[in-house]
Protein backbone atom coordinates (compact mmCIF):
# COMPACT_ATOMS: atom_id res chain seq x y z
CA UNK A 1 0.00 0.00 0.00
CA UNK A 2 1.85 3.03 -1.25
CA UNK A 3 1.27 6.32 0.33
CA UNK A 4 0.77 8.90 -2.28
CA UNK A 5 2.79 11.89 -1.40
CA UNK A 6 1.58 14.95 -3.16
CA UNK A 7 4.24 17.29 -4.31
CA UNK A 8 4.06 20.45 -2.27
CA UNK A 9 2.97 23.37 -4.45
CA UNK A 10 5.91 25.62 -5.33
CA UNK A 11 5.98 28.59 -2.98
CA UNK A 12 4.63 31.66 -4.75
CA UNK A 13 7.21 34.35 -5.43
CA UNK A 14 7.27 36.57 -2.40
CA UNK A 15 4.94 39.48 -3.16
CA UNK A 16 6.04 42.73 -1.67
CA UNK A 17 3.83 43.84 1.10
CA UNK A 18 3.61 47.24 2.70
CA UNK A 19 5.01 47.68 6.16
CA UNK A 20 3.06 49.68 8.71
CA UNK A 21 5.43 52.57 8.05
CA UNK A 22 4.76 52.42 4.36
CA UNK A 23 1.01 52.25 4.86
CA UNK A 24 1.25 55.44 6.87
CA UNK A 25 3.66 57.11 4.47
CA UNK A 26 1.46 56.42 1.47
CA UNK A 27 -1.88 56.83 3.21
CA UNK A 28 -2.97 59.59 0.86
CA UNK A 29 -2.50 57.17 -2.03
CA UNK A 30 -4.14 54.26 -0.28
CA UNK A 31 -7.36 56.07 0.49
CA UNK A 32 -7.91 56.76 -3.20
CA UNK A 33 -9.75 53.98 -5.03
CA UNK A 34 -7.67 54.70 -8.14
CA UNK A 35 -4.53 53.70 -6.27
CA UNK A 36 -5.33 51.71 -3.14
CA UNK A 37 -3.14 48.87 -1.88
CA UNK A 38 -3.03 47.34 -5.36
CA UNK A 39 -1.71 50.50 -6.93
CA UNK A 40 0.79 51.16 -4.18
CA UNK A 41 2.11 47.60 -4.43
CA UNK A 42 2.50 48.08 -8.18
CA UNK A 43 4.52 51.21 -7.44
CA UNK A 44 6.65 49.30 -4.98
CA UNK A 45 7.37 46.59 -7.53
CA UNK A 46 8.08 49.05 -10.32
CA UNK A 47 11.55 49.71 -11.67
CA UNK A 48 12.00 53.05 -13.35
CA UNK A 49 15.16 54.37 -14.97
CA UNK A 50 15.70 58.10 -15.19
CA UNK A 51 18.12 59.13 -17.88
CA UNK A 52 19.43 62.48 -16.75
CA UNK A 53 19.16 64.20 -13.42
CA UNK A 54 18.95 67.83 -14.42
CA UNK A 55 16.10 70.22 -14.96
CA UNK A 56 13.61 67.53 -15.90
CA UNK A 57 15.14 64.95 -13.61
CA UNK A 58 14.76 67.13 -10.52
CA UNK A 59 10.98 67.06 -10.06
CA UNK A 60 10.88 63.63 -11.67
CA UNK A 61 13.15 62.01 -9.12
CA UNK A 62 11.48 63.80 -6.23
CA UNK A 63 7.95 62.76 -7.17
CA UNK A 64 8.79 59.20 -8.17
CA UNK A 65 10.60 58.72 -4.86
CA UNK A 66 7.75 60.36 -2.98
CA UNK A 67 5.24 58.08 -4.71
CA UNK A 68 7.09 54.96 -3.62
CA UNK A 69 8.50 53.63 -6.89
CA UNK A 70 10.39 50.68 -5.47
CA UNK A 71 13.45 50.88 -7.62
CA UNK A 72 14.78 54.06 -9.17
CA UNK A 73 17.80 54.06 -11.42
CA UNK A 74 19.50 57.33 -12.39
CA UNK A 75 22.00 57.81 -15.20
CA UNK A 76 24.07 60.98 -14.99
CA UNK A 77 27.80 61.67 -15.13
CA UNK A 78 27.64 65.38 -14.47
CA UNK A 79 28.66 67.57 -11.54
CA UNK A 80 26.39 70.15 -9.93
CA UNK A 81 27.18 73.56 -11.40
CA UNK A 82 26.22 76.88 -9.86
CA UNK A 83 24.15 77.77 -12.92
CA UNK A 84 22.11 74.58 -12.44
CA UNK A 85 20.48 75.87 -9.25
CA UNK A 86 18.12 78.13 -11.15
CA UNK A 87 16.13 75.02 -12.10
CA UNK A 88 17.62 71.77 -10.79
CA UNK A 89 15.85 71.84 -7.46
CA UNK A 90 17.08 68.49 -6.22
CA UNK A 91 20.34 70.25 -5.45
CA UNK A 92 21.33 72.94 -3.01
CA UNK A 93 24.06 75.55 -2.97
CA UNK A 94 26.20 73.30 -0.81
CA UNK A 95 26.07 70.62 -3.50
CA UNK A 96 27.91 72.73 -6.09
CA UNK A 97 30.92 70.75 -7.22
CA UNK A 98 29.52 67.40 -6.10
CA UNK A 99 28.56 64.63 -8.46
CA UNK A 100 24.88 64.94 -9.33
CA UNK A 101 24.28 61.27 -8.60
CA UNK A 102 25.68 61.56 -5.11
CA UNK A 103 23.68 64.69 -4.32
CA UNK A 104 20.50 63.23 -5.85
CA UNK A 105 20.83 59.97 -3.99
CA UNK A 106 21.22 61.81 -0.71
CA UNK A 107 18.24 64.07 -1.29
CA UNK A 108 15.94 61.36 -2.61
CA UNK A 109 16.94 58.83 0.08
CA UNK A 110 16.14 61.41 2.70
CA UNK A 111 12.74 61.96 1.12
CA UNK A 112 12.06 58.24 0.96
CA UNK A 113 14.48 55.71 2.48
CA UNK A 114 12.25 52.83 1.31
CA UNK A 115 13.37 53.26 -2.29
CA UNK A 116 16.23 51.29 -3.79
CA UNK A 117 18.43 53.70 -5.79
CA UNK A 118 20.80 52.48 -8.43
CA UNK A 119 23.12 55.05 -9.89
CA UNK A 120 25.02 54.85 -13.15
CA UNK A 121 27.75 57.43 -13.33
CA UNK A 122 28.35 57.18 -17.02
CA UNK A 123 27.36 58.67 -20.29
CA UNK A 124 24.70 56.52 -21.86
CA UNK A 125 26.17 55.08 -25.07
CA UNK A 126 25.37 52.47 -27.67
CA UNK A 127 27.76 50.17 -25.82
CA UNK A 128 26.04 50.31 -22.44
CA UNK A 129 22.44 51.39 -23.09
CA UNK A 130 20.86 47.99 -23.62
CA UNK A 131 22.62 46.58 -20.58
CA UNK A 132 21.59 49.44 -18.31
CA UNK A 133 18.00 49.69 -19.52
CA UNK A 134 17.33 45.99 -19.55
CA UNK A 135 16.43 45.63 -15.88
CA UNK A 136 13.85 48.38 -15.81
CA UNK A 137 10.15 48.52 -16.68
CA UNK A 138 9.91 52.13 -17.74
CA UNK A 139 12.50 54.62 -18.94
CA UNK A 140 12.07 58.36 -18.47
CA UNK A 141 14.02 60.57 -20.82
CA UNK A 142 15.26 63.69 -19.09
CA UNK A 143 18.26 64.28 -21.28
CA UNK A 144 19.55 67.44 -22.78
CA UNK A 145 20.79 66.54 -26.24
CA UNK A 146 19.56 64.96 -29.44
CA UNK A 147 21.99 62.05 -29.79
CA UNK A 148 20.99 60.67 -26.37
CA UNK A 149 17.30 61.12 -27.12
CA UNK A 150 17.61 59.02 -30.24
CA UNK A 151 19.71 56.48 -28.36
CA UNK A 152 17.15 56.18 -25.55
CA UNK A 153 14.35 55.90 -28.05
CA UNK A 154 15.95 53.19 -30.11
CA UNK A 155 17.06 51.22 -27.05
CA UNK A 156 13.54 51.37 -25.61
CA UNK A 157 11.97 50.17 -28.84
CA UNK A 158 14.49 47.36 -29.17
CA UNK A 159 13.86 46.30 -25.57
CA UNK A 160 10.10 46.88 -25.69
CA UNK A 161 10.05 49.43 -22.90
CA UNK A 162 7.93 52.59 -22.73
CA UNK A 163 9.90 55.82 -22.90
CA UNK A 164 8.28 58.73 -21.07
CA UNK A 165 9.49 61.71 -23.04
CA UNK A 166 9.72 65.36 -22.04
CA UNK A 167 11.62 68.23 -23.54
CA UNK A 168 11.84 71.96 -23.12
CA UNK A 169 13.06 75.14 -24.69
CA UNK A 170 12.77 78.57 -23.12
CA UNK A 171 9.04 78.78 -22.49
CA UNK A 172 7.79 75.73 -24.34
CA UNK A 173 7.64 72.11 -23.42
CA UNK A 174 6.66 68.85 -25.01
CA UNK A 175 5.64 65.56 -23.41
CA UNK A 176 4.58 62.19 -24.69
CA UNK A 177 5.08 58.47 -24.22
CA UNK A 178 7.07 56.71 -26.91
CA UNK A 179 7.76 53.05 -27.38
CA UNK A 180 4.54 51.85 -25.81
CA UNK A 181 3.39 48.61 -27.48
CA UNK A 182 1.39 49.63 -30.54
CA UNK A 183 2.27 53.29 -30.11
CA UNK A 184 4.65 55.57 -31.99
CA UNK A 185 8.28 56.12 -31.10
CA UNK A 186 10.37 59.31 -31.16
CA UNK A 187 11.51 58.59 -34.70
CA UNK A 188 7.89 58.37 -35.88
CA UNK A 189 7.65 62.01 -34.87
CA UNK A 190 11.14 63.18 -35.79
CA UNK A 191 12.88 60.77 -38.16
CA UNK A 192 15.97 62.96 -38.20
CA UNK A 193 17.61 65.33 -35.78
CA UNK A 194 18.29 68.95 -36.63
CA UNK A 195 21.84 69.69 -37.73
CA UNK A 196 23.96 70.87 -34.80
CA UNK A 197 23.71 74.59 -34.22
CA UNK A 198 20.30 75.02 -35.80
CA UNK A 199 18.33 74.52 -32.57
CA UNK A 200 19.80 76.43 -29.63
CA UNK A 201 20.33 74.77 -26.24
CA UNK A 202 19.44 76.16 -22.79
CA UNK A 203 22.96 77.46 -22.38
CA UNK A 204 22.50 79.47 -25.54
CA UNK A 205 18.78 80.19 -25.54
CA UNK A 206 18.10 80.24 -21.81
CA UNK A 207 15.18 78.57 -20.05
CA UNK A 208 12.68 79.68 -17.46
CA UNK A 209 13.72 77.53 -14.49
CA UNK A 210 10.27 76.37 -13.55
CA UNK A 211 9.49 75.11 -17.07
CA UNK A 212 11.40 71.82 -16.77
CA UNK A 213 9.79 71.63 -13.33
CA UNK A 214 6.35 71.51 -14.94
CA UNK A 215 7.33 69.11 -17.72
CA UNK A 216 9.28 66.87 -15.34
CA UNK A 217 6.19 66.67 -13.11
CA UNK A 218 4.12 65.71 -16.12
CA UNK A 219 6.62 62.96 -16.86
CA UNK A 220 6.38 61.75 -13.27
CA UNK A 221 2.60 61.78 -13.50
CA UNK A 222 2.61 59.76 -16.72
CA UNK A 223 5.07 57.27 -15.26
CA UNK A 224 2.91 56.72 -12.21
CA UNK A 225 -0.20 56.34 -14.38
CA UNK A 226 1.56 53.71 -16.46
CA UNK A 227 2.57 51.83 -13.34
CA UNK A 228 -0.83 51.80 -11.68
CA UNK A 229 -2.60 51.39 -15.01
CA UNK A 230 -5.05 54.23 -14.53
CA UNK A 231 -6.11 57.22 -16.60
CA UNK A 232 -5.24 57.95 -20.22
CA UNK A 233 -1.53 57.96 -20.94
CA UNK A 234 0.08 60.27 -23.48
CA UNK A 235 0.52 57.42 -25.95
CA UNK A 236 -0.05 58.70 -29.46
CA UNK A 237 -0.43 62.21 -28.07
CA UNK A 238 2.05 65.05 -28.14
CA UNK A 239 1.34 67.47 -25.34
CA UNK A 240 2.56 70.98 -26.11
CA UNK A 241 2.87 73.46 -23.32
CA UNK A 242 3.25 77.21 -23.84
CA UNK A 243 4.20 78.70 -20.50
CA UNK A 244 3.88 82.33 -21.50
CA UNK A 245 0.34 81.90 -22.77
CA UNK A 246 -0.31 79.23 -20.11
CA UNK A 247 -1.86 76.98 -22.73
CA UNK A 248 -1.76 73.26 -23.25
CA UNK A 249 -2.38 71.90 -26.73
CA UNK A 250 -2.37 68.41 -28.01
CA UNK A 251 -1.41 66.94 -31.35
CA UNK A 252 -2.06 63.42 -32.59
CA UNK A 253 0.98 61.25 -32.94
CA UNK A 254 0.70 58.30 -35.26
CA UNK A 255 2.88 55.26 -35.43
CA UNK A 256 4.69 55.48 -38.73
CA UNK A 257 4.40 52.11 -40.51
CA UNK A 258 7.66 52.96 -42.28
CA UNK A 259 9.52 53.95 -39.12
CA UNK A 260 13.06 52.58 -39.37
CA UNK A 261 12.98 51.48 -35.74
CA UNK A 262 9.43 50.56 -34.79
CA UNK A 263 7.80 50.16 -38.18
CA UNK A 264 6.70 47.05 -39.99
CA UNK A 265 10.06 46.54 -41.66
CA UNK A 266 12.61 48.05 -39.29
CA UNK A 267 16.02 48.82 -40.72
CA UNK A 268 17.53 49.81 -37.38
CA UNK A 269 17.84 46.58 -35.45
CA UNK A 270 20.70 47.58 -33.24
CA UNK A 271 22.05 50.75 -31.69
CA UNK A 272 24.03 53.00 -34.00
CA UNK A 273 26.54 55.81 -33.64
CA UNK A 274 24.22 58.60 -32.54
CA UNK A 275 26.82 61.34 -32.56
CA UNK A 276 27.36 60.61 -36.21
CA UNK A 277 23.61 60.38 -36.82
CA UNK A 278 23.23 63.86 -35.35
CA UNK A 279 26.09 65.19 -37.41
CA UNK A 280 28.56 65.76 -34.62
CA UNK A 281 32.00 64.38 -35.24
CA UNK A 282 34.04 63.48 -32.16
CA UNK A 283 34.41 66.05 -29.39
CA UNK A 284 32.99 69.48 -30.04
CA UNK A 285 35.55 71.26 -32.16
CA UNK A 286 36.04 74.95 -31.47
CA UNK A 287 34.05 77.01 -33.92
CA UNK A 288 35.72 76.97 -37.26
CA UNK A 289 35.60 80.63 -38.14
CA UNK A 290 38.25 81.92 -40.47
CA UNK A 291 41.10 83.14 -38.25
CA UNK A 292 40.20 86.66 -37.25
CA UNK A 293 42.61 89.21 -35.81
CA UNK A 294 42.43 89.00 -32.03
CA UNK A 295 43.37 90.99 -29.00
CA UNK A 296 43.73 89.48 -25.55
CA UNK A 297 41.88 91.11 -22.64
CA UNK A 298 45.11 92.07 -20.87
CA UNK A 299 46.40 93.72 -24.02
CA UNK A 300 43.15 95.67 -24.35
CA UNK A 301 43.46 96.82 -20.74
CA UNK A 302 47.03 97.97 -21.33
CA UNK A 303 46.07 99.92 -24.44
CA UNK A 304 43.11 101.56 -22.76
CA UNK A 305 45.22 102.49 -19.73
CA UNK A 306 47.73 104.03 -22.10
CA UNK A 307 44.99 106.24 -23.47
CA UNK A 308 44.82 104.66 -26.93
CA UNK A 309 41.78 105.76 -28.91
CA UNK A 310 39.97 102.44 -29.24
CA UNK A 311 36.32 102.04 -30.18
CA UNK A 312 34.71 99.22 -28.24
CA UNK A 313 31.93 97.51 -30.17
CA UNK A 314 29.65 95.27 -28.11
CA UNK A 315 27.68 92.84 -30.29
CA UNK A 316 25.58 91.28 -27.53
CA UNK A 317 21.87 91.78 -26.85
CA UNK A 318 20.47 94.70 -24.81
CA UNK A 319 19.52 92.47 -21.88
CA UNK A 320 23.11 91.23 -21.69
CA UNK A 321 24.43 94.79 -21.69
CA UNK A 322 22.35 95.38 -18.58
CA UNK A 323 24.06 92.52 -16.75
CA UNK A 324 27.53 93.89 -17.34
CA UNK A 325 29.36 95.82 -20.00
CA UNK A 326 32.65 97.45 -20.91
CA UNK A 327 30.97 100.74 -21.83
CA UNK A 328 31.03 99.59 -25.41
CA UNK A 329 28.83 100.81 -28.21
CA UNK A 330 26.03 98.26 -28.47
CA UNK A 331 25.05 96.89 -31.88
CA UNK A 332 23.58 93.37 -31.52
CA UNK A 333 25.15 90.99 -34.01
CA UNK A 334 21.88 90.47 -35.87
CA UNK A 335 21.59 94.23 -36.47
CA UNK A 336 25.16 94.77 -37.59
CA UNK A 337 24.54 94.53 -41.35
CA UNK A 338 21.83 97.19 -41.07
CA UNK A 339 23.80 99.50 -38.77
CA UNK A 340 27.31 99.17 -40.11
CA UNK A 341 27.21 102.85 -41.14
CA UNK A 342 27.35 103.74 -37.45
CA UNK A 343 30.94 102.52 -37.42
CA UNK A 344 33.92 104.54 -38.52
CA UNK A 345 36.36 102.32 -40.37
CA UNK A 346 39.18 104.80 -39.85
CA UNK A 347 39.15 104.08 -36.12
CA UNK A 348 40.61 101.08 -34.35
CA UNK A 349 37.71 98.89 -33.30
CA UNK A 350 37.67 96.07 -30.75
CA UNK A 351 34.57 93.90 -31.01
CA UNK A 352 33.46 91.85 -28.03
CA UNK A 353 30.61 89.65 -26.88
CA UNK A 354 30.24 87.25 -23.97
CA UNK A 355 32.75 84.59 -24.86
CA UNK A 356 34.27 85.71 -28.15
CA UNK A 357 32.20 83.65 -30.60
CA UNK A 358 29.70 86.19 -31.79
CA UNK A 359 32.28 88.95 -31.91
CA UNK A 360 34.49 86.72 -34.10
CA UNK A 361 31.61 86.55 -36.56
CA UNK A 362 31.25 90.32 -36.34
CA UNK A 363 34.94 90.83 -37.12
CA UNK A 364 34.70 88.42 -40.04
CA UNK A 365 31.71 90.30 -41.40
CA UNK A 366 33.27 93.74 -40.94
CA UNK A 367 36.55 92.62 -42.48
CA UNK A 368 34.63 91.51 -45.56
CA UNK A 369 32.91 94.89 -45.51
CA UNK A 370 36.32 96.56 -45.81
CA UNK A 371 37.23 97.33 -42.20
CA UNK A 372 40.98 96.96 -41.68
CA UNK A 373 41.54 98.06 -38.09
CA UNK A 374 39.35 95.59 -36.27
CA UNK A 375 40.07 92.94 -33.62
CA UNK A 376 38.11 90.35 -31.78
CA UNK A 377 38.38 90.40 -27.98
CA UNK A 378 39.51 86.86 -27.29
CA UNK A 379 37.37 85.20 -24.61
CA UNK A 380 34.95 88.11 -24.47
CA UNK A 381 33.68 89.73 -21.33
CA UNK A 382 34.06 86.42 -19.50
CA UNK A 383 37.81 86.57 -20.01
CA UNK A 384 37.79 90.24 -18.95
CA UNK A 385 36.15 89.19 -15.69
CA UNK A 386 38.61 86.33 -15.19
CA UNK A 387 41.80 88.19 -15.99
CA UNK A 388 41.28 91.92 -15.69
CA UNK A 389 38.36 92.90 -13.48
CA UNK A 390 36.79 90.22 -11.28
CA UNK A 391 34.08 92.64 -10.19
CA UNK A 392 32.45 92.16 -13.58
CA UNK A 393 29.77 89.48 -13.10
CA UNK A 394 29.91 86.39 -15.26
CA UNK A 395 26.75 84.89 -16.65
CA UNK B 1 -9.40 80.70 -46.19
CA UNK B 2 -8.21 82.62 -43.16
CA UNK B 3 -5.93 80.39 -41.14
CA UNK B 4 -3.69 80.88 -38.14
CA UNK B 5 -0.13 79.61 -38.22
CA UNK B 6 1.38 78.93 -34.77
CA UNK B 7 5.07 79.81 -34.60
CA UNK B 8 7.09 77.74 -32.13
CA UNK B 9 9.38 79.55 -29.69
CA UNK B 10 12.69 78.70 -31.40
CA UNK B 11 11.44 80.27 -34.64
CA UNK B 12 9.68 83.36 -33.29
CA UNK B 13 12.83 85.46 -33.63
CA UNK B 14 12.57 84.95 -37.40
CA UNK B 15 8.87 85.82 -37.52
CA UNK B 16 8.93 89.26 -35.99
CA UNK B 17 8.71 87.71 -32.48
CA UNK B 18 5.08 86.74 -33.10
CA UNK B 19 3.59 83.58 -31.62
CA UNK B 20 1.11 83.25 -34.45
CA UNK B 21 0.52 84.76 -37.87
CA UNK B 22 -2.83 85.06 -39.64
CA UNK B 23 -2.78 84.27 -43.33
CA UNK B 24 -5.00 83.55 -46.31
CA UNK B 25 -4.37 80.17 -47.89
CA UNK B 26 -6.07 77.28 -49.62
CA UNK B 27 -3.58 74.60 -48.69
CA UNK B 28 -0.87 74.07 -46.12
CA UNK B 29 1.71 74.65 -48.85
CA UNK B 30 0.12 78.00 -49.69
CA UNK B 31 0.17 79.01 -46.05
CA UNK B 32 3.84 78.10 -45.62
CA UNK B 33 4.75 79.93 -48.81
CA UNK B 34 2.89 83.00 -47.66
CA UNK B 35 4.66 82.73 -44.31
CA UNK B 36 8.15 82.42 -45.76
CA UNK B 37 7.44 85.21 -48.25
CA UNK B 38 6.53 87.45 -45.38
CA UNK B 39 9.44 86.25 -43.21
CA UNK B 40 12.26 85.16 -45.47
CA UNK B 41 14.56 84.22 -42.56
CA UNK B 42 12.12 81.47 -41.67
CA UNK B 43 12.66 79.73 -44.93
CA UNK B 44 16.00 78.11 -44.21
CA UNK B 45 14.73 76.86 -40.85
CA UNK B 46 11.69 75.24 -42.40
CA UNK B 47 13.05 74.12 -45.74
CA UNK B 48 16.25 72.44 -46.82
CA UNK B 49 18.14 73.62 -49.90
CA UNK B 50 16.20 71.29 -52.17
CA UNK B 51 12.93 72.91 -51.20
CA UNK B 52 11.66 70.11 -48.97
CA UNK B 53 10.25 70.61 -45.52
CA UNK B 54 12.95 69.73 -43.00
CA UNK B 55 12.40 66.38 -41.34
CA UNK B 56 12.85 67.70 -37.81
CA UNK B 57 10.00 70.12 -38.38
CA UNK B 58 6.49 68.73 -38.28
CA UNK B 59 3.45 70.55 -39.54
CA UNK B 60 -0.05 69.95 -38.24
CA UNK B 61 -3.45 71.12 -39.37
CA UNK B 62 -5.43 71.35 -36.15
CA UNK B 63 -4.23 68.18 -34.42
CA UNK B 64 -3.34 66.06 -37.46
CA UNK B 65 0.15 65.63 -38.87
CA UNK B 66 0.15 66.60 -42.56
CA UNK B 67 2.31 63.57 -43.35
CA UNK B 68 -0.82 61.52 -42.75
CA UNK B 69 -3.02 63.87 -44.70
CA UNK B 70 -2.01 65.22 -48.09
CA UNK B 71 1.22 66.83 -46.90
CA UNK B 72 1.57 70.35 -48.32
CA UNK B 73 -1.44 69.77 -50.55
CA UNK B 74 -3.68 69.37 -47.51
CA UNK B 75 -6.60 71.73 -47.93
CA UNK B 76 -7.36 74.09 -45.07
CA UNK B 77 -10.71 75.34 -43.85
CA UNK B 78 -11.67 78.71 -42.52
CA UNK B 79 -10.37 79.07 -38.99
CA UNK B 80 -7.97 76.12 -39.11
CA UNK B 81 -4.81 76.27 -37.07
CA UNK B 82 -1.54 75.23 -38.68
CA UNK B 83 1.13 74.32 -36.12
CA UNK B 84 4.83 74.15 -36.79
CA UNK B 85 6.43 71.77 -34.29
CA UNK B 86 10.22 71.47 -34.38
CA UNK B 87 12.15 69.04 -32.24
CA UNK B 88 13.60 70.54 -29.06
CA UNK B 89 15.94 68.98 -26.60
CA UNK B 90 16.82 71.73 -24.12
CA UNK B 91 19.99 71.51 -22.09
CA UNK B 92 23.45 71.13 -23.44
CA UNK B 93 24.95 72.45 -26.63
CA UNK B 94 24.08 70.00 -29.40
Amino acid sequence: MATRLTQPAPAPAAEPALSKQEVLRYSRHLIMPEVGMDGQLKLKKAKVLMVGSGGLGAPLGLYLAAAGVGRLGIVDFDTVDFTNLQRQVTFGTSDVGRKKLEAARERLSNLNPEIRFDTYETRLTSDNALEILRDYDIVVDGTDNFPTRYLVNDACVLLGKPNVYGSIFRFEGQASIFGYPGGPCYRCLYPEPPPPGLVPSCAEGGVLGVLPGIIGCIQAMETIKLIIGKGEPLVGRLLLFDALGMRFRELKLRKNPECPVCGEHPTVTKLIDYAEFCGIRGEEAPMQTAAVPEIAVKQLKQRLDRGDDLYILDVREPHEYQICNLNGHLIPLGELPRRVSELDSSREIVAHCRSGKRSAEAVEFLTKAGFRKIWNLKGGILAWSDEVDPSVPKY
Amino acid sequence: MAVKVMIPTPLRQFAGKQESVNLEAGTVGDALNALTSQFSDLKKHLYSDDGRLRSFVNVYVNDEDIRYLQREKTAVQQGDTISIVPSIAGGAKA
